[in-house]
């Protein structure tokens, strides 16, 4: 609301209006968080129940119970599946971002033979969607032996085509005269790149990174082909193989669920603006 | 300092065949190629590679230990393939409805929460943003619990209070559907939202202005100045949504469990892929699928970026 649009001898809103959009949105929010709220119900009922009434809202005293988290939290292969998690999202964004950085500054800062087909390509990759290149990809890991490798699930994602094209965006608002300066000084292209650009880049970087580290840690079908050993799941799939036809680990299930989107919620409530930032940075910029 | 004193060393102790070798790494004719190369081989080795291998299984009938040339023999039967057509006709669907509920509501809401009206924008943005940070994996276990056919659950509980009767939500082929686009509308409202709140910000106030002087209404403005500013976020949102739809799986694999659902009314091409390719080892039929898909996809877009130019826009 800015001072000089308002005016003084009215309202410059529409009192009814406002009370009848605030219960909208009140509304609407309550509906978006009752997955959540049967989620974390069920959680702390006894599995029987699931397997009978599936998720709902019902809430007594008397039958709630700490005894899935109890499970849960004795649990040594879930605990394994969440550090797998933790390292592989780490890695991923680390490395990602690094190689994204690095090729999107080629793009950015050089003129030279074959960029913009390359750059074309960048385009070309970010519009065909992974999953119809899954067999032949999946054939190609196991052919280079990167079976239930970490190495597996992150090389196909060094350079992130998104995270690329964002860089290159980003970067030509950035000066040339910074590398030119460089240069006179006698630091060396790659020394330019690492010394004054990577410093540059910090909100991009920040931005694809909460974008990145969402996309690893909620990863699933990747993963799920590259991975077979049970000790190596993720989170994703070693929930997913909670659910099994012989249904004794539902007690898992549900509490494990809520336990895994509980890191990402914290860092959302603490980093709002950034998150969503983050995450919706793909978008092109009119 | 100190480094290059180091590395004026190194050049002191090398022959010369190798500081020409660092020269030339180090020159400025071939740094953007070195800058380039992850990707340049990330693209061959992990997109073109794979488009070549798929292309080739097509043709090839693949059982283990064993590959035939069979020519178009996988592409002709899966033109009679009727689960194909039901693959395909479930995937359309599900994009359509997906594009028909994603866009126009999250415009509708983020125009409520950019108006001056609105308070609190940023708490209910943040409680719409929330789900997209679930996994797949969560939220289509939710949800298949949620719409459990047991009348106790949260779905079935709130239809027998409005006076209905409980529903076969995950048997019957259009509330399958629906409960699958709503997962959707779950996942992506608050995201989608936020692209057009974004665009309608970034619109100057005194376009506004302007159009208050000239007497416009709330449905012109929005029709004649806020619509056609947000055509770019439009059709990024579109773009997206048109990839989601077409590559949906995962909610398909978790609402059902893993196992193929009745009547196959929940899948999808890339479920079917998944089916011949990775549950019954048919590499060769599924990549036929693939390709089919890839060429769906590449057309669309095509079709997209030559109607809007978007991209041709953003080139330059």
């Amino acid at each position: 609301m800015k001072p000089g649009n308002q005016h003084t001898s009215k309202l410059n809103y529409n009192p009814v209006a406002r009370v009848a959009m605030v219960i909208f949105f009140v509304v609407l929010c309550t509906i978006i968080m009752l997955p959540f709220v049967s989620m974390i119900l069920t959680s702390f009922k006894p599995s029987d129940q699931l397997m009978r009434d599936g998720f709902n809202l019902s809430f007594s005293r008397d039958i709630m119970t700490l005894e899935n988290y109890k499970a849960l939290f004795t649990n040594a292969t879930y605990f394994r599946w969440y550090a797998n998690s933790i390292i592989i999202t780490i890695i991923q964004v680390v490395l990602s971002l690094f190689v994204s950085a690095w090729v999107g500054y080629g793009f950015a800062f050089y003129q030279f033979k074959g960029k913009n087909f390359l750059f074309v390509c960048v385009m070309i990759i970010m519009m065909v969607p992974f999953e119809i290149l899954m067999l032949p990809l999946y054939i190609q890991i196991n052919s280079l032996g990167l079976v239930n490798s970490i190495w597996g699930i992150i090389l196909p994602y060094l350079a992130y085509a998104m995270a690329i094209f964002f860089f290159v965006q980003y970067l030509k608002g950035i000066p040339k005269d910074i590398v030119d300066a460089g240069r006179v000084d006698g630091c060396s292209e790659y020394g330019i790149f690492l010394r004054l650009i990577l410093p540059i880049m910090k909100p991009a970087l920040a931005a694809m990174a909460i974008l990145i580290g969402v996309f690893s840690w909620n990863n699933y079908l990747w993963p799920l082909l590259v991975l077979s050993d049970p000790a190596k799941f993720t989170l994703p799939i070693g929930l997913n193989s909670l659910v099994s036809p012989y249904g004794n680990n539902y007690q898992l299930l549900v509490a494990g669920s809520v336990m895994s989107v509980i890191p990402l919620l914290i860092l959302f409530l603490c980093a709002q603006e950034h998150f969503i930032e983050g995450m919706t940075s793909g978008s092109v910029k009119g | 300092m100190n480094k290059e004193n180091k590395i004026n060393k190194r050049f002191k102790k090398s022959n010369l065949n190798k500081s020409s070798w660092k020269s030339i790494l180090y020159s400025q004719k071939l740094a953007p190629y070195v800058f380039v190369l992850p990707f340049i081989l990330t693209f061959l080795i992990f997109f073109i590679y794979p488009i070549i291998r798929t292309s080739i299984m097509s043709f090839q009938d693949i059982s283990i230990g064993r590959v035939n040339f069979i020519g178009l023999n996988n592409y002709i039967r899966l033109f009679k393939d009727s689960t194909f057509y039901i693959a395909v006709r479930n995937s359309v669907t599900y994009t359509i409805l997906t594009l028909a509920i994603l866009i126009p509501l999250p415009l509708l809401f983020a125009w409520m929460l950019n108006s001056r009206t609105m308070i609190g924008q940023d708490v209910f943005k943040s409680l719409l943003f929330i789900p997209i940070l679930t996994s797949v994996v969560v939220a289509g276990i939710t949800f298949r619990f949620m719409f459990n056919s047991t009348d106790k659950a949260l779905a079935n509980s709130l239809v027998i209070l409005l006076g209905g009767e409980k529903i076969q939500w995950l048997s019957r082929r259009w509330p399958a559907m629906m409960v699958m686009v709503l997962l959707c509308f779950w996942r992506w409202a608050g995201m989608n939202t936020v692209y057009f709140l974004a665009g309608l910000k970034q619109i100057p106030e005194e376009l506004y202005e302007a159009a208050d002087i000239d007497g416009a209404n709330g449905w012109n403005k929005f029709r004649y100045i806020s619509l056609p500013c947000l055509r770019p976020t439009m059709i990024y949102v579109l773009t997206i949504s048109i990839y989601g739809g077409l590559s949906m799986i995962t909610e398909y694999l978790m609402l059902w469990g893993g196992k193929s659902s009745p009547q196959n009314i929940g899948l999808t091409i890339v479920g079917y892929i998944y089916q011949k390719g990775i549950n019954q080892n048919n590499m060769g039929y599924a990549s036929c699928v693939g390709l089919i898909l890839l060429f769906i996809v590449l057309a669309i877009n095509l079709v997209i970026l030559r109607t809007t130019g978007v991209f041709g826009k953003e080139r330059d």
